[in-house]
Order: C-alpha cells, then structure tokens, then sequence
C-alpha cells in the first residue's frame, strides 16, 4: 500500500526536538509549587540520560502571566525574552528546553510574530541592545521540558522501577493527560501531535504502560484564566471551569490526572480541595480526590525515585491511592522530614491522607 | 482625536486577530468564558470589525471585555484564522491606554493585577513566588500552602531548591543586576509608562468614588474594593 500521502499529512504533526545541549529556561510556577519536578528533571538529564543542560543565574521571569493579564506590553515582553535568549547565546548555547506552558507559548508566539513583522524584531533588537547592551540570536530549537522527556520516553521505559500498571488488577493504569491550552492550541506546529492529536503526554503514559482515558472535556482550560484567577472577585471562573472538567472526567474511574502545564496542575489540585470545602463533591473512588502529578513526578516514581524526593507529599491531594495501586512501597516516617533526617511537623487536613 | 478603530490597528495582535468573521460562533461554543458569564466572543468581533467608534468606545467601558481568560482556545477553532483573544487583548491595551477601564467593575481589578503580579517582576523577578502567595488573599491553596510556608526553607532544601540562595535553582535569588536590567526594559519599552497610567487612572477613579488610596501596597480600601467586589450581575445562570 502507498502510504505517502499518510506520511505527508502526519509529518505536520510531528516535532523536531534537539537531542542534547539545552539552555533551561524556569517557570514561575513550577519553581514556586513543583520545585523538586524541575530539580528532578535535571537530575533526570543530566546523571541518567547523560546530557548537557545549562542554566543561567540571570534568567528571569518573561512576565507571561502579566502579558496574559494585560498589565505587560507586548514590545516589554518581546525584549524580556529577547534577553533570555541573548543569554542562551552567551552562554553558548541554541537549544531552549523551556519549564512553564505559559512561556513556551509565548516563545512560540513571538518567534511566529517576527516571521510576520520583521519590522518588531527589529525594533525588539534595538530595545534590548538600549536596555541593556545585549544581542541575541533565534534560538535553533524550542522544547517544552515535556517534549524532551517524550523524546526519551522509550529509554525511561527501559530503566523503569515501576511501570503504570495496577497491581491488585493487572490492568493498565487509568490516566487523564492534560496538555494546557498554551501548549498546542495557539500555534499547533509547535506541540507534538498538533492541537488535535496532542501526544506529549498520552506517548509517555503509553510507553510506561499506561493506559490514556478519552472523555468528553478532555481539552477543556484547566479554569486557570489568568486574571480570572488572579483577583479574587473572579475566581468563581476558575473553578467552575475546573469543575466542569473533573464532573466529565468522573465516570471513566481515572486513577491520577497526568499535567503539562504548572499552573493546571496546581489548579487541578488546589480547586479540588476548595471544590470538596465547598460543596462536599470529589471525583476520585471511594471519596477520594484524584492525584495531579507532573510529568517530572511520573517520570521519577516509573525510575523508582521516593515520592517524598519527589515532593507529592507537597500538594494538597495526596498519591497514597496511587503508590498502592502502582505497589510503591514507602516509608511514611520520611514523609515530612527534612534532607538530613530531622522530623518535621506534619500538616493536618490533606485530602486522601 | 484618532479614530479609535486606528488605534486599534497600531496593535499587532489586532492586525493578526481579525481577517474577516462571518459570525459563525464557534469561538463562542468553544470559550469557556462563555460557559460561565454573559460573554459572547463573536458578537465582539462583530462589532470591532463593524469600524464603529461609538460601538468600540463603549466595548473600552464595558465589563464585558474583561471576562476573557486568554487560554486561546479559539485560536485554533476559528474557520476564518482569526483570533478573538487577540482583539481582545487590543481592546484591553487600549481600554488601559485611554483610562476607560475604571469605567467597568472588572476593568477597575487591573489595578490589583499590576500591585500583585506587576509588583513581583520588580521586586523578585518572579511574576509568582512562593513567599509573593499570601494565605489570606489565597485560602483555595489549602492547609499545605500555609505549612509550606511555615516551613519553606526546609521543604525547598529537601526538593533541591535554593530559596533566596546565590547562584541556580529553583526560586534562587535573581542577581540584581537582572532586576535592573528587567527594569530597564520596562523603562525603553512602555511597560514603566503603562503601569504609571494604571495607577494614575485608579487613582483618580478611587476618588471619584469616595475610596482611600495609597500608592503602593494592598492596603487601602480602593485595592480591596477591586480585588473583591463582585456585584453579581456578570453571570445570569446557575452552574
């Protein structure tokens, strides 16, 4: 059978992503809620993968969130990454791995605006070199920190501890995977798979021995919304739209929601234990609310790294109901201890502890 | 003065938001703004693409241009490639530009975004950081934000992180040479002068409505009033 054509039309939705020799970028977010996902993401590249990944002190934050709040212009924020990226080119590198979906879409978004307005990169470059003095080059290649992981999601899968299957049952795990609107949806060539086949996280749950759950909202918006979350008087948005979510995801039984985006997973968390103060309602089994973990956090349990290294003791619904399904043993007098061993206090009124 | 429709114009992301709609809604069926207040993308992008001033000028006053989340979904949805998050974006710039959003409850919160986010690039860097999340102006964090804060330094030190420290690692603390050149971009690109005129226009709107107002911090009445009132009518049905 031909299958040129086929090859064509799919070839869109694939994505080139550099192999080794990365320039990392923080996120806001993840560094504030998930600090021990990008720490483990470094140790996951650098001592088990063995590649080269570099960061730089002086990177700071790009302002996404006060862009997408509108507090931010946009020829400020062109300039702010615009020094990331003279950074990079100091520091001798040309490959971006990026931590936070906010900012890879706006990586994305820039790159794809000075391809249609030369005349804003222009004036871009002229704004940093009067800033500060700098020069910068496009970078060769952009990935989001979830793209890599993908890329070596095949050799994870051969050093794995523990694969993504319930061990009381035989069955492959039941995972939700959500992407982040920002990620695919304002420029679908850059995500893997596209807006509409989305595959950075269902191919890694996948190859780890998962199984993806389809249900009707499964692209919905986390809720997040930027100002929508941002002032309080909004917040009524956010979660509504959270739990617009998790009422479509209920009836398919999934056993953890698997995130691309910090802010989603942190909203996906933190809404749902307001979600249970507020009406009683959880959508896990038994009562349970639904483990949110990080694509970091997977990678490391399948690796066989401690959840508490890991810091899902850190989120408010706890993955007890998960590390027995997925047989993990842990030690729960290490749970709250500090790195040299001192016990600390242990937090009271978490969800599924 | 310009034709606001111009105005608009001068706004890159104007120019690649709106081609031609021809009001086919899927914006709407896809927003989920849309979902929860009385927000209608479409008839938005109607009415900015009808070039009329009159029609634009009360969209600058309005509340409706302020429910958006900006999560782009339909970007990818619109049959004709335009963008309705992007003129929306226009239309706030611009709204901010010309002092008319005090005019609306939800245009009025910008000031909070600016003394909150706005406040943090300057001072840490971060548009968000851990010690920026106060428990009081965020209770939906739950029992474990308030532990991680009773405790950060040691949570941070477990997970790998280097809190306030010199040098990398999450949440280490930006050089300040970073923050003045952050600043600095502020300053050659417009994003000191917008801020100027975010709280020049509070200011004045605080006293127009009888409210105190500091120049700084979230303690005074106008930042309270706008980062909590909620008057009820942005949304006409129950979830």
């Amino acid at each position: 059978m031909n299958s040129e054509g086929k090859k064509r039309i799919w070839s869109d939705y694939q994505k080139e992503i550099a192999d080794d020799h990365f320039f990392y970028v923080r996120s806001c977010i993840r560094q504030s809620f998930f600090p021990g996902s990008e720490q483990f993401f470094l140790n996951l590249m650098r001592n088990i993968l063995g590649k080269d990944v570099y960061e730089n002190p002086a990177h700071t934050t790009c302002t996404g969130i006060g862009y997408h709040s509108d507090i931010v212009p946009s020829a400020t924020i062109m300039t702010v990454i615009a020094r990331h990226f003279a950074l990079m080119k100091e520091s001798g590198y040309k490959n971006i791995a990026v931590s936070c979906v906010t900012s890879f879409g706006l990586y994305t978004e820039i790159l794809e605006t000075w391809k249609h307005f030369p005349e804003e990169l222009a004036k871009t470059r002229e704004y940093l070199f009067k800033a500060t003095g700098r020069e910068f080059d496009i970078p060769e290649n952009v990935a989001h920190s979830s793209d890599i992981i993908y890329k070596f999601r095949n050799e994870i899968a051969l050093k794995a501890k523990n694969l993504l299957v319930n061990i009381k049952t035989g069955e492959p795990l039941r995972i939700v995977e959500h992407i982040g609107c920002h990620y695919a949806k304002m420029f679908p060539k850059s995500g893997l798979g596209g807006a509409e086949f989305p595959n950075v996280l269902s191919g890694m749950a996948e190859a780890w021995g998962g199984e993806v759950i389809d249900y009707p909202e499964r692209r919905h918006c986390c809720g997040f919304g930027f100002r929508q979350y941002l002032v309080q008087a909004n917040r009524g948005y956010s979660v509504s739209n959270t739990a617009k979510k998790f009422t479509s995801m209920k009836p398919y039984k999934p056993d953890m929601v698997l995130t691309n985006c910090p802010g989603c997973n942190m909203f996906m968390d933190k809404w749902q234990y307001t979600i249970k103060e507020m009406e009683g309602e959880t959508y896990g089994e038994n009562g349970d609310s639904i483990p949110i973990l990080t694509y970091e956090e997977l990678a490391g349990l399948v690796l066989g790294f401690s959840p508490w290294d890991l810091g899902l003791q850190y989120h408010m619904v706890q993955s007890e109901p998960l590390l027995r399904k997925l047989g993990i043993e842990f030690d729960s007098t290490d749970k709250f201890k500090t790195k040299d061993g001192r016990q600390m206090p242990v937090p009271q009124n978490l969800i599924n502890s | 003065m310009e034709k606001l429709y111009d105005m608009l114009l001068e706004d890159i992301r104007f120019e690649e938001g709106l081609k031609a709609c021809m009001n086919c809604g899927v914006c709407t069926a896809i927003c989920p703004a849309a979902e929860f207040y009385d927000y209608d993308p479409r008839k938005i992008v109607d009415a900015v693409q009808a070039r009329d001033d009159d029609e634009i000028i009360r969209l600058l006053k309005s509340e409706t241009i302020w429910y958006c989340g900006e999560c782009m979904s339909c970007k990818t949805r619109c049959p004709r490639g335009n963008t309705p998050g992007f003129i929306i974006m226009a239309l706030r710039t611009l709204s901010q530009k010309l002092g008319y959003f005090t005019e609306s409850e939800k245009g009025r919160q910008q000031l909070a975004i600016k003394r909150t986010v706005g406040e943090n690039i300057f001072k840490y860097g971060y548009c968000a950081a851990t010690y920026a999340v106060n428990p009081k102006m965020h209770p939906e964090q739950g029992p474990i934000w308030e532990y991680i804060l009773e405790n950060t330094d040691d949570v941070f030190e477990r997970l790998g992180g280097q809190i306030n420290g010199i040098g990398t690692g999450p949440l280490r603390k930006i050089p300040q040479e970073a923050l003045d050149e952050l600043k600095k971009i502020f300053d050659v690109t417009g994003g000191t002068e917008f801020f100027e005129l975010i709280e020049e226009h509070s200011k004045r709107k605080a006293s127009e409505m009888g409210l105190q107002f500091s120049s700084e911090g979230t303690d005074n009445e106008y930042f309270v009033e706008v980062y909590t009132a909620n008057n009820g009518s942005h949304n006409s049905y129950e979830i």
